[in-house]
């Protein structure tokens, strides 16, 4: 099970500085481990950024990849979670002409079945636009290939871990000098007790 | 506050003099000029060592570091000046040395035009130190600087490069004065040590028939000698070092059961096998020292003491991981183990050693040929110097038959690249080592092809007079490939054959004493004058062309079948 591979979603808190991306990108890329998806942008707190980084690997590397992540001077704090443990979107936008879309009434039928919103409208193109997981946003685009996709972008994903209380709190105890207990998450040495037997 | 008018590299000069650096190693160029000219002012403050390669000055660098506690300054121009320093970079991350390099770089409004000697040596050094920054505005200086230093000592220490572009450099303004750092919002520096594995580990020792202690340079960067000793001292444990952990403990301490890994010592390698618990404090499991890590001391429990919370259960899961400064959880430990007496587990241990000394040893140190043996040169070292001196070695076979016989007496003594194995850093880690600790002998023993990567820096020693002992150990091989290909090659020595210089000649036409010594008659007198030589001294050993390291464990093989001969 720790063994498997499977998709991994790091959350990763760190101070806005420049090169702080490369920093993080060689710790996969010295692994050569394939970076799947990854959003950068500003968290809930001023000052920090939020970084979304999405591989497929197994358990026992993904530890310790987040270690050497959390080990960086300026990486607050490092996350990583299953599927399960997670909400997340990725975001699509589809251009189509719009030649296409007015005259052919079941293109429109696949706009609504699949919630799409109209976010361009010109006489020449319509943007299109849905969020959702990777296989929703792929399906539309697969149905409306035959009618003359022009152009397809999708975002990186973007997670919500369910569990999460946010990072206000946490940012309070590294602005002190003296880390509180939370900041020294030891999840896997907690589960010792097992092994602790002579 | 009063302020006054500095210029950006006046700034740096005041960030060093407060952080109280001493010696600064390196060697100038067009973008770090403007530094080198405030520098002229302040020679009265601060000791310029002018290197002879910006390699051999980081090199120097981590020898200071290393000797000294403290860290190591080094300076180098935009370009070459910079890449040249990477090699040392990365011997220095993989080490734990601490180090603040500050480099020039061109004006910032040539950055990414490809001006003259640009490099982009940030991205470049990135994932060779512990933290890098491009100063591009010169009020950053102070504060940027005592980061770097900070950051450089503090949890597990590590090199720190600092580029600053030439207007940052010329820039003036106005200096509020320098406050050292001492906490980085985004940095711990040490992890919140945890009673719960304090008390796991204290009972799992208390517990122990056959325990059994390794211990690597996080003794020595923790500065943890003293608390190191009585915790092994207390319960009677034997401990085995990595040779970065050699000399944090008394080479002729009775506890101390000798060196780990590849060409380490029988005993604790076969016993590393055989132990009940293994505590390692302060090292990483290198996989020199694990050999094949799933037949890696599987039969034992594992406590593993250390600051760097991903070293743990990174090669060897831990059954207790203890996070911490071990300064701090040494002591916590000692206090709640039992007082035993381990001398039926200690005998264990002497019963491998005097096998090791009949089959291996013996012939080493008395050889019966008429080549002389590299193990002889180091046992003619320790009769004089007694194990008081520090020996800088550089990488391959002398630098294993080295740690394997060199006494030591005294912590911060051994100073070698263990982690990268560079070839070529002993010379300039010596020079660097003798200004870091200018009150004791400085002996280095170098290879014949180690010598001739920096020999350049023959040239630093000569224009310093720094005394440094500098002994070339020529076997006329690249002895440890050599070795190498002759066990698992069949004999194909390719390109291991090298020549050398006169190195007599050479040394003398930098006006350093030499000599050079092929009978085994005239070693004891040859080392005995190089030692009582004022001033540095050349001196070269011819020894067996195709002696072997041994034991050895076979790589792929695992600790416990380690090959005696």
């Amino acid at each position: 099970m720790e063994n498997e591979k499977q998709e991994f979603t790091i959350t990763v808190y760190t101070e806005n500085q420049v090169g702080l991306l490369n920093r993080i990108a060689i710790i996969f890329s010295r692994r050569k481990i394939n970076v799947e998806s990854l959003n950068t942008s500003p968290s809930e707190v001023p000052g920090i950024h939020r970084f979304t980084i999405v591989v497929v690997e197994s358990k026992e590397v993904v530890i310790k990849v987040v270690r050497q992540i959390e080990k960086q001077v300026e990486v607050l704090k490092a996350y990583y979670n299953t599927n399960d443990e997670i909400v997340w979107q990725e975001l699509a936008l589809y251009k189509v002409l719009s030649d296409e879309i007015t005259e052919k009434v079941k293109v429109e039928r696949l706009l609504r079945e699949f919630g799409a919103r109209a976010v361009a409208i010109r006489k020449d193109f319509i943007v299109f636009e849905t969020t959702g997981h990777r296989e929703e946003t792929n399906k539309l685009m697969e149905a409306l290939a035959p009618f003359g996709l022009v152009e397809f972008v999708r975002s990186a994903r973007v997670a919500i871990i369910k569990e999460s209380a946010g990072f206000h709190e946490k940012l309070k105890d590294f602005e002190k000098r003296e880390p509180g207990d939370e900041l020294i998450e030891n999840e896997y040495l907690g589960k010792r007790e097992a092994v602790f037997t002579m | 506050m009063d302020t006054k008018q500095l210029t950006g590299s006046q700034a740096v000069l005041e960030a060093c003099i407060a952080e109280g650096v001493d010696t600064i190693f390196g060697y100038p160029g067009g973008a770090i000029m403007p530094i080198y000219d405030a520098l002229y002012d302040y020679k009265e403050k601060l000791q310029h060592v002018l290197v002879r390669h910006e390699q051999g000055g980081i090199h120097a660098g981590q020898g200071y570091a290393r000797t000294s506690g403290k860290v190591g300054v080094v300076f180098a121009t935009s370009g070459p000046g910079a890449t040249n320093l990477v090699t040392g970079l990365a011997d220095a991350m993989i080490d734990s040395t601490p180090l603040v390099c500050i480099t020039g770089q061109v004006f910032a409004h040539l950055l990414g035009t490809d001006a003259f000697q640009e490099t982009d040596i940030i991205n470049i050094t990135m994932p060779v130190t512990k933290w890098n920054y491009q100063i591009t505005d010169a009020t950053e200086i102070p504060h940027i600087l005592a980061k770097a230093f900070y950051l450089a000592r503090s949890g597990r220490p590590g090199p720190v490069l600092i580029d600053i572009s030439k207007n940052a450099q010329f820039q003036s303004f106005d200096y509020e004065g320098y406050t050292v750092c001492n906490h980085v919002r985004s940095y711990r520096p040490k992890p919140i040590i945890r009673k719960e594995y304090i008390d796991q580990a204290v009972q799992l020792i208390n517990q122990a028939k056959k325990p059994l202690v390794i211990f690597g340079q996080g003794v020595i960067l923790g500065k943890a000698e003293k608390e190191f000793k009585k915790f092994i001292e207390k319960s009677g444990m034997p401990a085995a070092w990595t040779i970065l952990g050699l000399s944090a403990l008394p080479t002729d301490h009775p506890q101390n059961v000798g060196m780990l890994g590849m060409h380490g010592n029988y005993g604790p390698n076969v016993l590393t096998n055989d132990c009940d618990v293994l505590i390692a404090v302060g090292m990483r499991f290198d996989d020199r020292v694990t050999g094949r890590l799933d037949k890696y001391a599987k039969q034992a429990k594992i406590i593993h003491l250390d600051i760097d919370p991903s070293e743990i259960d990174k090669n060897v899961l831990a059954h207790v991981g203890v996070w911490g400064d071990c300064k701090e959880t040494l002591p916590l430990l000692t206090m709640g183990i039992e007082q035993k007496d381990r001398s039926a587990w200690l005998n264990v241990f002497a019963g491998y050693a005097k096998e090791e000394y009949e089959q291996c040893i013996k012939d080493e140190m008395h050889p019966s040929s008429e080549a002389m043996s590299m193990a002889e040169v180091i046992h003619a070292v320790n009769e004089i110097t007694k194990g008081d001196a520090i020996i800088v070695t550089d990488v391959g076979q002398h630098q294993m038959v080295t740690c394997r016989y060199a006494k030591f007496n005294q912590t911060r003594s051994n100073v070698t690249s263990g982690g990268l194995g560079t070839m070529g850093f002993a010379l300039p880690a010596a020079i660097g080592a003798k200004f870091g600790a200018l009150d004791r002998t400085v002996i280095a023993v170098i290879g014949d092809g180690g010598i001739q990567m920096t020999l350049q820096e023959f040239g630093t020693i000569m224009q310093t007079g720094i005394e440094v002992k500098v002994m070339i150990l020529n076997n006329e091989f690249l002895g440890m490939v050599r070795q190498w290909q002759q066990l698992f090659m069949e004999k194909r020595y390719s390109f291991v054959d090298i020549e050398s210089p006169d190195y007599v000649m050479l040394a003398n036409s930098y006006k350093i004493a030499a000599a050079k010594v092929s009978q085994r008659e005239e070693l004891e007198a040859a080392v005995a004058k190089m030692l009582a030589h004022k001033g540095s001294y050349v001196l070269e050993v011819m020894v067996g062309k195709e002696n072997n390291v041994f034991p050895m464990v076979p790589q792929g093989c695992s600790v416990s079948e380690i090959r005696l001969k």
